[in-house]
């Protein structure tokens, strides 16, 4: 096991370092993709909240193995969209990026929905009384108290959007499950090359996990 | 949604009427110009010229792409939910266990099996199914996404089933106790049974998990549903529409699988004042290994 550890070394890590890029780029994405769905869906507007709710329905229902895909084949190999770069690599890479965050943004949505549902009835209703419009509502008083009521629910969304970066192995991205099925192909310790990775993901999600358990805590709101 | 959602505006005045009405215009054009412009780049294409459809209409086609896909994901998901319910009931019951090393040893087991990608439990089960020759050729990639969807969901079904216990009332152990119950009767007989209820709709949204990730079997070549569309599209040349369909078919069957959870919710809600209930869209069934969430 070390010796393929210090044969692939830069391999893994460059490999590893490419999943947390994937994630960190499609969380912020996802964040501010899954709040404005999540403004849509609570907004006075019926309309708005149609959109949002099928927004939600259609990328929560789909495979994201059929997202990244779609993408891939639709929107790059078929419309040509390259997303600015003229390799393809780079081109795949950003897709799978906007294909996790579109999945992702539903997700966060719903986890946004729920911390909106917790704030208390009377917070808005001084809010309104003190003559803030429903946006301004919206952004001083209930979401703040919403996000802070989320942080264990959306670490959970991160830490299954770092799991899932690896479906971008897919359409080829050079992330971490496409690196292990080389190595698994080219190399007779198989049970070596599953420790490895297993391990490199349980070091990213626990403490992620630990981390995010923590902050929960910190900025409760007391209720 | 509706009565929560009011939680944060008024009913609307004359004014304030006028105003939604010009946003519901702005939002339904700024939704329909964007639908019509992606149209119209992949008919430019001819991606939605009609015998691009046509294939759709004939029953060979369906016969020989889409119901094998169709077959393989719910064979795939069937197979893996009823295995990873098994799993998850023995080992949500073992972490409850009052022997702390039992505790210890499933909690870890437990923990690591969420914090590793499906993805990557798929690719080396498959690589070791192979290597080691475990199963007949021609269902080695079945057997690798199924055991892989059964180690992930069964680590969850055992937090769902966790937190199904953890909802009962505590009088049920101390009246089961009183009555001189041993510990396995007191699980069997009074708290499983009501924790299965009581989990119900989790475990209906789980089954959408487990729809879902069978599309990971794609990258092992395992014939789901993605896969044998792409494979239609690469045949026919119509990609969009085949992916298009793929998708239309995956939605139906997880939505209606959420509203079932949804209704059957409702009901086991409105059954008995202050029963237990653990949510549909519980955050169970998406859970991050290290936080533990049944105590909500």
């Amino acid at each position: 096991m070390f010796d393929l550890i210090s044969r692939y070394d830069t391999k893994i890590l460059e490999a590893f370092w490419v999943t947390i890029k994937l994630t960190a780029f499609s969380a912020v994405g996802a964040l501010i993709l899954g709040t404005i769905v999540a403004a849509m869906r609570v907004s006075p507007i019926p309309i708005a909240r149609a959109v949002g709710t099928a927004y939600v329905t259609v990328f929560r229902n789909t495979p994201l193995t059929l997202i990244i895909v779609f993408c891939s084949l639709g929107l790059y190999s078929t419309l040509g969209w390259t997303l600015g770069s003229d390799q393809l690599t780079d081109t795949n890479y950003r897709w799978a990026i906007i294909g996790l965050s579109i999945y992702t943004a539903a997700f966060v949505c719903e986890s946004l929905r729920s911390g909106i549902n917790t704030v208390a009835l009377g917070q808005s209703e001084a809010g309104r009384s003190l003559g803030l419009t429903f946006s301004q509502n919206l952004r001083f008083i209930v979401l703040p108290q919403a996000f802070r009521s989320v942080i264990a629910p959306l670490g959970s969304v991160l830490i299954a959007l770092t799991k899932n970066s690896t479906v971008a192995a897919v359409i080829g991205v050079s992330e971490a499950a496409l690196l292990m099925s080389e190595m698994l192909e080219n190399e007779a310790a198989l049970l070596a090359i599953g420790a490895i990775f297993a391990l490199g993901f349980v070091v990213l999600t626990l403490p992620m996990g630990l981390l995010f358990g923590w902050l929960a805590k910190r900025f409760e709101v007391a209720r | 949604m509706t009565k929560r959602a009011s939680v944060l505006f008024d009913a609307p005045g004359p004014k304030a009427r006028v105003r939604y009405l010009i946003y519901s215009v702005v939002v339904v054009a700024a939704v329909l110009a964007g639908g019509v412009w992606l149209f119209l780049q992949f008919q430019d294409k001819g991606q939605f010229t009609a015998d691009k459809w046509r294939p759709f209409t004939e029953s060979a086609i369906w016969e020989t792409y889409l119901l094998p896909g169709i077959q393989g994901t719910l064979t795939a998901a069937v197979l893996s939910i009823v295995l990873a319910l098994i799993v998850g009931m023995i080992f949500g019951i073992l972490r409850m266990s009052e022997h702390r090393a039992m505790r210890g040893f499933a909690g870890t087991l437990v923990e690591v099996a969420r914090s590793i990608p499906v993805l990557i439990l798929m690719i080396f089960l498959y690589a070791i199914f192979s290597e080691y020759k475990v199963f007949d050729t021609s269902q080695r990639t079945l057997a690798a996404v199924v055991t892989a969807l059964t180690i992930y969901n069964g680590s969850v079904i055992a937090e769902i089933v966790r937190a199904g216990i953890r909802s009962l009332p505590k009088g049920q152990t101390e009246a089961a106790v009183a009555l001189g119950m041993r510990k396995n009767q007191l699980m069997r007989l009074v708290l499983l049974p009501q924790a299965v209820t009581a989990m119900l709709p989790a475990l209906v949204s789980q089954m959408v998990v487990a729809l879902k990730d069978t599309a990971l079997g794609y990258l092992i070549l395992y014939t789901e549903l993605v896969r044998s569309s792409f494979q239609m599209g690469a045949a026919l040349q119509n990609t969009i529409p085949a992916l298009l369909v793929a998708g239309v078919i995956m939605i139906a069957f997880n939505s209606a699988l959420t509203v079932l959870a949804t209704k059957l919710e409702q009901r086991l809600r409105s059954r008995k004042k202050g029963g237990a209930v653990v949510a549909a869209d519980s955050i169970l069934t998406d859970a991050a290994p290290g936080v533990d969430l049944t105590q909500k």
